[in-house]
């Protein structure tokens, strides 16, 4: 038996320069940003207060910070996609198949399990006990294993970039491509580990944010009081619930085939290839509107604070959200029509596809006439949110195009379908997720973006977004099919060097994007938000202080209607004075924990030996795993306490600087 | 490897011709059977029906946020405005009523254009053809005929094109863009397509399902000819090129890529049979490598 299992020196692609250098170039950005943190002396900080944090904001905040670092990575992937297309006519490009056939691979892996799923989750996180009045979300050191074992997946699958190779299967390894007679190295495995770890923290924080709707909230907050991000919030962690433990499973099977000679899929000995796709599209339909969900929910807040209006059909869009909910379980085959499943299961499946256009479309009316009779303010979230709109709608036309059967033979698997999904991805949840962050990050920092190179990097996006995908509906209609590294058809050529040119244009968006974080940061005296409500917004989470305190809200909120915190501000308009002081009382907080951090280290070990079959290593990290968790029931104190002085003190500053700001008092 | 300057020339402006034939109209919408006819139509008529709401949406929310900007004096704000019965009927009537006409299209069309069932046959009897997809190429068996040809599909104009297919490796589809419906072939199992090509003419074929590293070049000239061609065809090819039976499909269901088109005078019969139940296993993967290739074959361009 050899002690490293398959790993040995040929795992590091010395033969191939990008990957050698893209590595390196990740490696050597790990280790600066490691030693600035630790010879600067910040590292008591990072540990004390972010690392072993339980708090919600600061997972949220982590959460959102592995995404966007993550959305550099996958854009990477895309660039040398576009790129790779744009030159290999009559050619091979640059790329060869081995290397280009990762590249998409780890290019849709990333972007759904690395990129949307956190950002999503980390709004929600940050977001949802604020908006419902609470402290924090049920299970807090729960929360935080939840992040790090995502954080664990991300890490697994950048090290494949360095050491081994990633899937070379397409970001759902169909078998039998993905058994081992077809794909023998440790690319899908790698496949398999990240997306299992990731997996367990998202069904935890499923579970988490299921139990802190249902049972938290503040007193007087009725489910028909909720702000709308809640709601979706609600409904995307059922579906979290209900659909991640599909995948888990699915995968699992893929697993026990690769690992222990089992057959559910594979050619031979009555494995069925059309069973995982069942399955895994029983989770993936779900997986889709756990990620437009809570967008949804954030352009809902968007658009109605920046009209200075409610959500217009409240009742209407709860009945819609919860809908798309229910319905989209029932949707999965319209995956693969074009499995010869016979007449009668390809049109019952693609009316019920169409059938959630019907509460999504009811969505796009609701803004539209939350708009109407408002004062709008073109600031970059409500900009992110009118271009969703008008993306949006043009890629539910082409979802529900591919709906219908016959058109879905001639479609499927081609640049169009490719054209269409990133058209309700980067339309739908992208743009949500960076509205959510322009809008929540005074926030969460205390300071808001800087609006100019926030609107420039929203135009970029925008234009960029067209232009790389609506040349890809074309060449789908000319018929190219999806994942070529090489074609030699002329008339594909010029869609695909707009579509490069488009990615450009992304580029610069996303140096924009960039700009804004840094010039932000170097100016944020200027940018200070001291009222804690800089958008005059209408949840309660705008109304207390940007930072919130780490026990968010001194006094319980009473709720007394929808958007909590507007009516709090009409009355103290109409009485020309702010909300007396409450009476402070000692708040309990939960106490910061390493469990997440070291059982994350545990399972990346776990993961690691598991890929390349270093089975004592693997028993070490599953034995560490545990030993973790052992160790955290048996701790002795769970809470601290603030004492009601601290409380005040802290609370009084605040309300100091609010009354002091003349917008909430104006009219 | 050099060529005569004629011989070059003439391929060059075949190859052109070829080029500029796919460049006018290789897609979806160009097609040249009445199964892609009838797609195209189904495709054309949904978009159609759908902008009908989809460009008033655009429309209205551009004119809304326009309308209602903060510095619109002009415009009325309703600070408390947020609910409307009748406007709520209509939000859910418009998108219900356009999804009962579109899902009653979706339900006809899937049973028209089902591709298991097949084309009226009229004066031209059905062509049997059985597809085997490979890595990374293609098989087609001609069983009334007893020939076969890879990468390459010759197919009489204006005869019903019954096709079974499998795979004898992995899961990938098969499809001729101009003339419709393309479905997957999986092996240990047989999937149905019927087609019919009414024009002459060159198509291209393609694997539209990823399939490992070759799949790019996995692609097949889809030849359209007339009967009395088809039958020439045919003839030649029973001349010449090799036998396939079963040791020869093994050989041939190695990986391979790029291989030039080629026919095989005989077939054992029942051959997609015993691929399609296993009896012939599926492709050996890249385990099988090294071995010797079963044809003619040249390396991708």
């Amino acid at each position: 038996m050899k002690l490293l299992g398959r790993l040995n020196w040929d795992a590091l692609p010395l033969d191939q320069p990008i990957p050698m250098i893209a590595s390196a170039a990740v490696a050597m950005g790990i280790l600066a940003v490691l030693a600035w943190v630790v010879i600067r002396g910040h590292f008591p900080y990072v540990w004390r207060e972010w690392l072993t944090s339980v708090d919600h904001k600061r997972i949220g905040v982590m959460y959102t910070l592995l995404a966007m670092v993550m959305l550099l990575r996958g854009f990477s992937d895309a660039l040398m996609m576009r790129s790779q297309q744009a030159l290999a006519f009559h050619s091979q490009g640059y790329l060869p198949p081995q290397h280009y056939d990762q590249v998409f691979s780890a290019h849709g892996t990333i972007m759904i399990f690395f990129v949307a799923m956190p950002f999503m989750i980390g709004l929600m996180n940050f977001v949802v006990p604020l908006q419902l009045g609470v402290r924090d979300v049920a299970f807090p050191t729960l929360n935080s294993v939840s992040f790090w074992l995502t954080a664990t997946g991300a890490l697994l699958v950048n090290l494949s970039l360095g050491i081994g190779e990633f899937a070379r299967t397409g970001w759902l390894p169909y078998p039998p491509l993905s058994e081992l007679t077809y794909s023998p190295g440790v690319g899908v495995d790698y496949y398999l580990w990240s997306v299992q770890i990731s997996g367990v923290g998202t069904l935890l924080t499923g579970i988490n944010f299921v139990t802190t709707i249902l049972k938290l909230r503040a007193p007087g907050m009725g489910y028909l009081r909720m702000p709308m991000f809640c709601w979706t919030s609600l409904a995307a962690s059922l579906l979290i619930v209900a659909a991640f433990p599909i995948l888990t499973a699915t995968l699992a099977m893929l697993t026990l085939d690769r690992y222990l000679g089992f057959h559910f899929f594979t050619n031979e000995a009555g494995g069925n290839m059309m069973m995982f796709m069942n399955l895994i599209w029983a989770w993936g339909h779900p997986e889709v509107y756990i990620l437009i969900l809570p967008a949804f929910g954030i352009f809902s807040e968007v658009v109605s604070t920046f009209s200075g209006k409610p959500l217009f059909g409240y009742r209407s869009m709860v009945i819609a959200t919860m809908a798309i909910c229910l319905l989209s379980f029932m949707v999965w085959l319209h995956h693969f029509f074009t499995m010869g499943a016979g007449a009668d299961v390809n049109a019952v499946f693609g009316v019920m596809s169409m059938i959630i256009a019907v509460p999504t479309g009811v969505k796009v009316f609701n803004w539209l006439f939350t708009l109407f009779g408002g004062r709008v303010r073109f600031e970059p979230p409500l900009l992110w949110a009118i271009g969703f709109m008008i993306t949006f709608v043009i890629g539910g036309m082409t979802g529900v195009l591919l709906a219908v059967p016959p058109a879905d033979f001639l479609l499927h698997n081609s640049l169009f379908l490719v054209a269409h999904f990133h058209n309700v991805i980067i339309g739908g949840v992208l743009f949500g997720a960076f509205a959510g962050y322009e809008y929540w990050f005074p926030k969460a920092f205390g300071f808001r973006l800087h609006a100019g190179l926030g609107k420039a990097a929203f135009w970029c996006w925008l234009v960029g977004f067209y232009l790389a995908f609506m040349p890809l509906y074309v060449a789908g209609l000319e018929g190219m099919t999806r994942r070529m590294q090489h074609y030699d058809v002329a008339a594909w050529r010029p869609w695909l060097l707009i579509a490069a040119g488009g990615a450009a244009v992304i580029l610069a968006g996303i140096v924009c994007q960039i700009a804004e974080l840094w010039v932000s940061i170097m100016r944020r005296e200027p940018l200070r938000d001291v009222t804690g409500d800089p958008w005059d917004g209408r949840s309660l989470e705008w109304s207390t202080a940007s930072p919130p305190p780490a026990f968010n809200f001194a006094v319980m909120p009473e709720v007394r209607g929808q958007d909590a915190y507007w009516a709090v501000k009409q009355q103290a308009r109409a009485q020309a004075r702010p909300p007396s002081e409450p009476e402070y009382e000692s708040i309990e907080t939960p106490r910061n924990s390493p469990t997440g951090f070291v059982c994350a280290f545990f399972a990346t070990v776990l993961g690691f030996a598991l890929i390349w079959h270093i089975w004592w290593m693997a028993i070490a990290g599953l034995v560490g795993a545990w030993a973790t968790f052992v160790a955290f029931a048996w701790r002795d104190r769970v809470e601290n306490v603030l004492p009601a002085e601290d409380v005040a003190r802290i609370d009084r500053r605040n309300r100091q600087a609010r009354s002091a700001a003349p917008a909430v008092l104006a009219p | 490897m050099k060529h005569s300057a004629p011989v070059g020339a003439v391929r060059f402006g075949a190859a052109c011709g070829l080029v500029a034939i796919l460049a006018g109209c290789s897609g979806v919408l160009h097609p040249a059977g009445p199964v892609g006819d009838g797609e195209k139509q189904i495709l054309l008529d949904s978009v159609a029906i759908m902008l009908m709401i989809v460009i008033p949406v655009i429309v209205a929310t551009l004119a809304f946020a326009w309308w209602f900007r903060a510095s619109n004096s002009r415009a009325r704000y309703l600070p408390d405005w947020a609910f409307s019965g009748r406007i709520e009927l209509v939000v859910w009537s418009i998108p219900t009523l356009v999804i009962m006409f579109l899902g009653g299209m979706a339900w006809i069309s899937a049973h028209d254009l089902d591709p298991a069932k097949p084309l009226p046959a009229g004066q031209a009897q059905p062509l049997q053809v059985e597809v085997v997809s490979l890595d990374w190429k293609w098989l087609f068996i001609y069983p009334d005929q007893g020939i076969a040809a890879v990468n390459e599909l010759v197919a009489p104009v204006g005869t019903p094109l019954r096709f079974r297919l499998t795979s004898g490796s992995v899961m990938t589809a098969f499809f001729v863009p101009q003339l419709g419906s393309m479905i997957y072939t999986m092996n240990g199992m047989v999937t149905q397509l019927n087609l019919r090509a009414d024009r002459p003419g060159s198509y291209l074929g393609l694997a539209s399902h990823f399939s490992g590293d070759g799949f790019s070049g996995m692609r097949f000239e889809t030849r359209a000819v007339a009967p009395a061609a088809f039958a020439a065809w045919v003839a030649a090819a029973k001349s010449t090129g090799p036998v396939l039976d079963g040791r020869g499909y093994e050989a041939l269901s190695r990986q391979s890529q790029g291989v030039a088109p080629f026919t095989y005078r005989a077939v054992t019969p029942g051959l997609f049979e015993q691929i399609a139940t296993q009896r012939l296993p599926p492709g050996p993967g890249p385990q099988g490598d090294g071995a010797s290739p079963a044809a003619p074959s040249e390396t991708a361009p």
